[in-house]
């Protein structure tokens, strides 16, 4: 997979919402289009994706066919303390593209 | 001769139309669950396991008039404190004519702050997009919405 695109404030106050959005290239086949031999091209998507802050859960969501190519996705979280927030996309081989971004909170 | 007739007087047409508006307003407005296709009704009776959800709460930001189907922003909004006691869980959206009736399912909690969350989806039709979202204390809230896309995903298959 290729390199993702991650938007997070580099500082935030403890207790601020912060908005997180990441983007990723990717084709998302969705396995419902025809190649031009006729034959359905299999499916390839990323089906999940995972954030987790200092290693806690944060935010995740299940993707299917119906979500554009290079997914983007854009949510909120509480700044709690410094560290690390860790993205996580797998796709329908089994690969997984992994990203990770320091904040600091003070 | 096609010019109205002279004695029908302007008031009575202007009353008719408005009459026709009103109508057709509340036709749009006033959706009977039987109009939603068998797979998307079973797709999001699979996120309710079975419980009916009700509209409020929350809202689908996404253009009406879409010009291209493979990439349609949408924002999921629920309104929601989001503390440990009364916060979102998920939040899934449904749609009505593409292959598949699931667009994506977000899973939430307190530490995301505010319930939102904004995503890219392909849409192969004019159809309506259901959001429905599942609260900490398990009540389901919904919204839809319907659009028109004038350019399908998939379209140069």
């Amino acid at each position: 997979m290729a390199r993702p695109l991650v938007n997070v404030p580099a500082r935030a106050r403890p207790g601020e919402i912060i908005e997180i959005k990441a983007l990723i290239a990717h084709p998302m086949e969705t396995g419902f289009r025809t190649g031009p031999d006729g034959a359905l091209v299999p499916r390839d998507i990323i089906h999940r994706f995972l954030c987790t802050w200092n290693g806690q859960e944060i935010f995740s969501a299940d993707l299917f066919p119906a979500i554009s190519a290079n997914p983007y996705l854009a949510f909120t979280a509480v700044a709690t303390q410094s560290g690390t927030i860790t993205f996580r996309w797998i796709d329908d081989r089994g690969g997984a593209q992994v990203h990770s971004v320091e904040i600091t909170v003070a | 001769m096609t010019a109205p007739h002279p004695t029908t007087p302007p008031v009575a047409s202007r009353r008719t139309m408005l009459a026709l508006g009103t109508g057709a307003l509340a036709s749009l407005v006033v959706r009977p669950a039987a109009a939603t296709p068998e797979a998307l009704r079973a797709a999001i009776a699979e996120f309710t396991k079975g419980a009916t959800a009700q509209p409020g709460r929350v809202r689908l930001d996404i253009p009406l008039l879409v010009e291209n189907g493979n990439a349609v922003p949408v924002t999921v909004r629920v309104d929601s404190p989001m503390t440990a006691e009364d916060h979102v869980r998920r939040i899934a959206v449904f749609n009505e004519k593409n292959p598949q009736p699931n667009i994506a399912v977000f899973y939430l909690s307190p530490r995301n702050g505010r319930a939102q969350v904004s995503t890219r989806i392909r849409l192969g039709d004019s159809q309506i997009i259901i959001a429905v979202a599942e609260l900490s204390d398990g009540s389901l809230w919904s919204a839809q919405a319907e659009l028109i896309v004038t350019l399908p995903a998939c379209a140069e298959d």
